[in-house]
């Protein structure tokens, strides 16, 4: 079939055409949003009053988020669950790694998917589930921690200062599967023969792990705890799902991505919340840095 | 020698017992999501909670079906899915196939734009997508969800990676030679070549949407018009919520997730880890 020649692209223009759907979906629902809520940060606005009662307030909506109580907890908030969530998923995931990739064979593919599987599952499914596992007088984890340990029913999700580790638990067990496969990925680079040679000096199962295993990581590790800074300062949508939207009981879980989320929608400040979105942008984009700089050897070029 | 020999074996039991219980914890969720889903509200909460599946399946699914119109929801998910994934595929593998083939003015540039909006938290978009819907008129309407992300750039990055290896640059000359117009290069020869990456892209694609909470949760207004996953939170209340049926919900929105995972685990795990292990 051949089409009419004003139809027939000619090589010059194809590559336009075929970047145009990226081009023209980034301009309408990537470019320009972004700036319009860079704009709104300088201004006092409610959606429901119309566009015309815009009102300029310069860097007010940022000196009312600094001095905003809540905004400083959800910020706190954000950083205790992305700690607490983040650093066991590395701790645990290097050493997973390492035991599947040494001793798991025909297996191996079975196992990966039994970590990964939670990667992929609805939060919502998952926050329904482990809201009634979290239940406290009926749920299966208090019951559980009951039989093996003894411990009184824990009100996990009725109790401020409980909400936190619950959550911390789910992003934990919902994030472990990939990090384990990064850095299985990372570990089938390592070369063999590192390991024999370490093997005919002497070296034993711990020396092989931190002087031959740990420094070949070190590349993955550093991008595995970026993705977890990156991801854990927007956390969202665990806590969200598990506190009704609210943050719990005294905002306890209420992190700064949810802050926003109500700010816009539940309080009506759209000015007020791009300013914040435009705050934590930046403190994502400093936390990464940093992160970068502490993995990097000190002197070394960044 | 033997020593270290017996040290081998036991550690090795000892890495089996530690992968296989953090397993069986992995995997007990799901597990209980699917016992529960058969059980009343009341036997859910009995102690100790039912550990074997019971008879209420039927029970839970006619009580979700009375709170929500539960089917509507799973068809509009698996609409905006499936939509979402078409339009995905097709503008992804435009825009991955031109930025790996073809040479153009400010390609570095706008492959550099591509690989920053990757970078973009997802709250950076939160209130600008609501205004832009709103501008549009598409609140509550669910081009709204399958739309705005359909050239994504990851989309665009797994094409481009793929295409740059898999489709040989002669060929496509050899093709123009012979006279053959640029699309019919990109249908007839760049689709079919591209194939293994559409199947990864695709799947998740349509995962991310089947799973998608904060994008309807911002623009979806009435119930009729909701996703599953908004549909089944909006079920949780704070006293008397229907357990046994929320289950039953869940449950049949892990399912697809499930079945897909077991035939192609193998290539999603690899897709969704191909920013990070190349």
């Amino acid at each position: 079939m051949r089409l009419p020649s004003f139809l027939r692209l000619s090589p010059r223009w194809a590559p336009y055409v075929f970047i145009s759907p990226f081009l023209i979906l980034f301009a309408i629902f990537g470019v320009f949003p972004l700036l319009f809520s860079l704009y709104l940060a300088f201004q006092s606005w409610e959606p429901t009053s119309g566009l015309q009662a815009m009102e300029y307030v310069g860097l007010g909506n940022f000196a009312f988020a600094l001095e905003d109580e809540w905004f400083w907890k959800s910020l706190k908030n954000t950083a205790w669950l992305a700690l607490a969530s983040g650093v066991p998923q590395h701790l645990v995931a290097i050493p997973l790694a390492v035991f599947i990739h040494n001793s798991f064979k025909r297996l191996r593919d079975g196992v990966i998917g039994a970590y990964f599987l939670p990667y992929i599952t609805s939060t919502v499914a998952i926050a329904i589930m482990f809201s009634s596992l979290f239940s406290k007088d009926f749920g299966l984890i208090n019951a559980g921690l009951h039989s093996l340990f003894g411990v009184e029913n824990v009100d996990w999700l009725g109790k401020a200062e409980n909400i936190k580790p619950a959550v911390a638990f789910i992003v934990f067990w919902r994030y472990l599967g990939f990090n384990v496969v990064l850095y299985l990925a990372a570990l089938q680079t390592i070369p063999k023969d590192l390991y024999e040679a370490a093997d005919m000096d002497g070296a034993g199962r711990w020396q092989q792990f931190f002087h031959i295993t740990l420094p070949s990581l070190k590349p993955m590790i550093l991008f595995g705890v970026m993705l977890s800074v990156i991801g854990g300062l927007q956390l969202f949508e665990e806590p969200f799902i598990l506190t009704g939207g609210k943050g719990g009981i005294d905002q306890s879980a209420m992190t700064s991505a949810m802050y926003l989320y109500r700010m816009a929608f539940d309080f009506n400040d759209f000015g007020g919340a791009s300013a914040m979105s435009w705050l934590l942008f930046a403190l994502v984009v400093l936390m990464t840095w940093l992160t970068n700089r502490a993995f990097r050897p000190r002197g070394g070029s960044v | 020698m033997s020593q270290h020999v017996n040290d081998g074996r036991t550690s090795r039991w000892l890495a089996y017992a530690i992968v296989g219980v953090g397993a069986l914890i992995m995997l007990a969720p799901f597990y209980f999501m699917f016992v529960f889903a058969t059980h009343s509200r009341t036997e859910i909460f009995n102690l100790p909670p039912p550990m074997w599946f019971g008879d209420d399946l039927f029970v839970n699914l006619k009580i979700l079906t009375e709170r929500l119109p539960f089917w509507r929801n799973l068809g509009w998910s698996v609409y905006v899915a499936l939509a979402s994934t078409a339009l995905t595929l097709l503008f992804c593998s435009m825009g991955g196939y031109a930025f790996a083939l073809m040479d153009f003015r400010f390609k570095k540039a706008l492959f550099a734009l591509v690989m920053a909006t990757m970078l973009l938290p997802s709250f950076m978009g939160m209130i600008p997508a609501f205004m832009i819907m709103d501008a549009l008129g598409w609140i509550d309407e669910h081009r709204a969800l399958y739309i705005p992300g359909a050239a994504s750039a990851f989309g665009i990055f797994l094409m481009r990676q793929f295409a740059s290896t898999a489709v040989p640059k002669e060929l496509i000359e050899a093709a123009r030679m012979d006279g053959c117009g640029e699309f019919a290069i990109y249908w007839r020869i760049v689709l079919p070549l591209l194939k293994p990456a559409l199947g990864t892209l695709g799947l998740i694609t349509f995962i991310g949407s089947w799973n998608n909470f904060m994008g309807p949760l911002i623009v979806m207004r009435s119930l009729e018009n909701y996703t599953l996953p908004l549909a089944l939170r909006s079920l949780q209340s704070p006293v008397n919520t229907e357990w046994g049926a929320l289950m039953v919900g869940s449950a049949i929105a892990t399912i697809p997730l499930l079945i897909l995972f077991a035939v192609a685990s193998r290539q999603l795990i690899a897709g969704l880890t191909a920013g990070a292990v190349k």
